[in-house]
């Protein structure tokens, strides 16, 4: 399994992170006619089509300069990927460096890759990042949530490498390395310089793991000391938990290994009222950012008109701004969340009666 | 019989008002009432306040223990013989926290009591307290976690620099016992339902086996009712439907998770009771943060809270087989939760421990 990793690793230093830069995370290509940035858009399965279409006409409304190059998840397995994904999809997430993606859901069966999966390996979608604010107007518990969550995503304790020791023992290897740490604990640190936060808190259990989280913290530690106006604490999962049900607002973005992140963007989800109203974008090699819903594709109520965009909608604002179009991501925050507070136009899922295209009228009058 | 108290004490809280007492009748065997040593660790930080605490507490009540003292330090390399010597022959222990450094190769005192005397069962309640005001309402858990091997097993190398593996080790026998114990507390305490959590759609083979172990168990059990939940979707549904879950079994790092979610969500580290146990011992400290020892200006202005400590030594009153015992502390300290005059900081008062103390003890009956 060592000789594996050392492949693996030699494999990822000749793609070339250690010569990238920071500004990578910038770079993208524009269409050749007209300054419309292209954008790769996955509508998805079950209720996925339904809440892109509510995007797109919010997009138009709202006369952002973006042109959707829409991919299907095919229905054969392409033999190239693996998996149901086609790789002309993978091609044009790579050519436009932007992405939207609505909930896939993975057909059951064996010989592929799970489309997700797909994704995060072909893509080296490395960090996933998960803005979590309370939305004004809709109460939950929590009304004080104003956090980021910064996953690592591609190693850790989902390597995959599991085996069975001898009958009734079975080992599964997490592994850290100092280049996936150090290239999230970049991104963290570079994330909350350019969105105007305070402070990173890397969350780990060094305690225990001293060595596999020792070394993730100590790659915090190096890049924190090239950020010295952001305030940077380290934080044990365990108490993490306990004061984020507590007093959320202690926290401002957190930074993290592949599980706990897991665990703990899920639990912030919770806080504020579920996945259906968090917005999610994971940024991958060579500044890729494929924003994405990251809730189901609720197949009950697919092509009923009552699933709720709001997820899809602000994971598409957390695009914008990556392209640094901030004042369009603020009208379409704004409307989004006037719509909400207003209470007036509610999908089912928020305790009200409309529809999502009444829901995405509301918001385009909002604008 | 002893652990089927605490509804009884329940009853009798409500029923307080209308002064309706119920007359219990314990039927000991000859020689029952001979005060049983137990092993004492004050620990750091707040530790020798809130263990003073139940010092104090239990010697207002007569009640049938002494304790064996042990200056333990969580810096320290190792934990001396003589302490787990006295473990050994109390099989009882009440235990303050005990600081986790972070780092520099020194392994936590906590995991080596624990590794040493197999106390493979961590359980922490989770519940809400009368007259304490938290977010949620109808909060009952009882975390129940797997304490010796998982992510906790503490094999780690580095492979090459810059490549560290850490090995989760799953065991079926491990795997089974804390099964086999969850159900069996879940029997034993007339609870409906226990909730593996997991992560097996991901470690398919770790956490399968911890599941398949669950599985065979439940089967056993078929009056209590069985389901499985994907850990993060368990942290999630926590903090917004916490009234879903009875008791909850889990391999070890989730249930520390967990656990420590749960306690927040029900009002906070320092009300929640807990213990460690195996087959021959058991340890009794606050339920969760166990390493967390409080802040230094706590500790100053002795401000720490002992009610975790107190409700913890009520449930190892009650292990020992002292139920009433049990069932006077528990009342006693509910009821100055209830009466919200003396409560510490965490508790949104403004009380010392010793005022609490001083409380609890006026409250006894």
């Amino acid at each position: 399994m060592a000789s594996q990793i050392v492949r693996r690793l030699a494999r990822s230093r000749a793609s070339g992170f250690f010569s990238s830069a920071i500004p990578s995370f910038l770079n993208r290509s524009f269409s050749s006619e007209s300054n419309l940035i292209r954008a790769t858009l996955f509508p998805g399965d079950g209720i996925g089509p339904e809440i892109a279409d509510s995007v797109k006409q919010i997009f138009k409304v709202a006369d952002v300069p973006i042109e959707w190059e829409e991919h299907f998840v095919g229905t054969e397995i392409d033999p190239r990927t693996q998996s149901f994904l086609t790789w002309e999809s993978l091609e044009s997430v790579r050519r436009n460096k932007v992405g939207l993606k609505g909930p896939m859901a993975t057909p059951i069966g064996k010989g592929h890759r799970s489309l997700n999966l797909t994704l995060r390996k072909e893509l080296n979608l490395y960090a996933n990042v998960r803005p979590c604010y309370s939305l004004p107007g809709y109460k939950t518990k929590y009304d004080d949530v104003d956090l980021i969550t910064i996953r690592e995503n591609t190693e850790g304790e989902y390597s995959g490498l599991e085996h069975q020791v001898v009958r009734g023992v079975v080992e599964s290897l997490k592994i850290i390395t100092r280049q996936a740490s150090l290239r999230v604990a970049e991104y963290a640190f570079y994330y909350a310089k350019t969105h105007g936060r305070q402070r990173v808190s890397a969350i780990h259990k060094a305690n225990i793991m001293q060595k596999t989280d020792g070394l993730f913290l100590k790659c915090c530690r190096e890049v924190a000391e090239k950020y010295p106006e952001i305030t940077y604490e380290e934080v044990v999962i365990d108490n993490c938990c306990m004061m984020l049900v507590k007093n959320p607002a202690l926290f401002d973005v957190l930074v993290m290994p592949n599980l706990y992140g897991d665990i703990i963007s899920d639990l912030c989800a919770g806080l504020i009222g579920g996945l259906g109203l968090t917005p999610s974008c994971n940024i991958g090699e060579g500044g890729i950012a494929l924003a994405e819903a990251v809730h189901g594709s609720a197949p009950d109520i697919a092509g009923k008109n009552l699933a709720n965009p709001t997820a899809l909608l602000l994971s598409s604002v957390t695009m914008l701004r990556h392209l640094d179009l901030h004042d369009k991501a603020d009208r379409i925050q704004d409307a989004v969340l006037k719509t909400i507070a207003e209470g007036k136009y509610r999908t089912g899922d928020l305790g009200g009666k409309s529809t999502t295209s009444e829901f995405t009228k509301a918001i385009c009058d909002h604008l | 019989m002893s652990r089927r108290t605490l509804p009884i004490v329940r009853n009798i809280l409500s029923a307080r008002s209308a002064t309706a007492t119920r007359s219990v009748t314990y039927m000991p065997r000859p020689g029952d009432g001979s005060p049983r040593p137990v092993t004492l660790i004050p620990g750091d930080g707040v530790g020798p306040l809130v263990t003073g605490a139940v010092e104090q507490v239990m010697d207002a009540m007569h009640a049938p223990v002494y304790f064996e003292k042990y200056d333990v330090y969580g810096d320290m390399k190792n934990v001396p013989p003589e302490v787990l010597e006295s473990i050994k022959k109390n099989k009882v222990c009440l235990k303050g926290g005990l600081r986790t450094p972070v780092g520099g190769g020194v392994s936590s005192l906590n995991m080596i009591l624990r590794k040493e005397l197999d106390l493979y069962a961590s359980l922490v309640h989770c519940f809400n307290l009368p007259g304490l005001p938290t977010r949620h309402e109808n909060v009952d858990i009882v975390v129940i976690r797997e304490n010796t091997e998982g992510e906790y097993a503490g094999l780690e190398h580095e492979v090459i620099p810059g490549v560290v593996e850490s090995l989760k080790v799953i065991t079926k026998f491990c795997s089974e016992r804390i099964a086999k114990y969850a159900f069996e507390y879940a029997y034993l305490n007339n609870r409906k339902k226990v909730t593996a959590v997991h992560k097996a759609n991901i470690m398919k083979l770790a956490d399968g086996l911890f599941l398949e172990s669950c599985r065979e168990v439940a089967s056993h059990y078929p009056t209590i009712q069985y389901n499985e939940m994907i850990v993060d979707n368990c942290s999630m549904q926590l903090v917004s439907k916490p009234e879903q879950f009875d008791v909850m079994v889990t391999p070890n790092l989730y249930g520390n998770l967990i656990a420590n979610t749960a306690a927040g969500i029900a009002g906070g580290t320092g009300v929640m009771p807990g213990g460690n146990v195996g087959a021959d011992h058991a340890i009794f400290e606050q339920g969760a943060s166990a390493g967390n020892v409080g802040n230094e200006k706590l500790l100053e202005q002795k401000k720490a809270n002992p009610v975790a400590l107190l409700l913890s030594s009520a449930m190892m009153l009650r292990h020992l087989q002292f139920p009433s015992f049990a069932d006077r502390l528990e009342i006693a300290v509910m009821r100055v939760i209830e009466e919200g005059k003396y409560r510490t900081k965490d508790l949104g008062g403004h009380s010392t421990t010793q005022e609490v103390v001083d409380a609890v003890l006026a409250n006894l009956d």
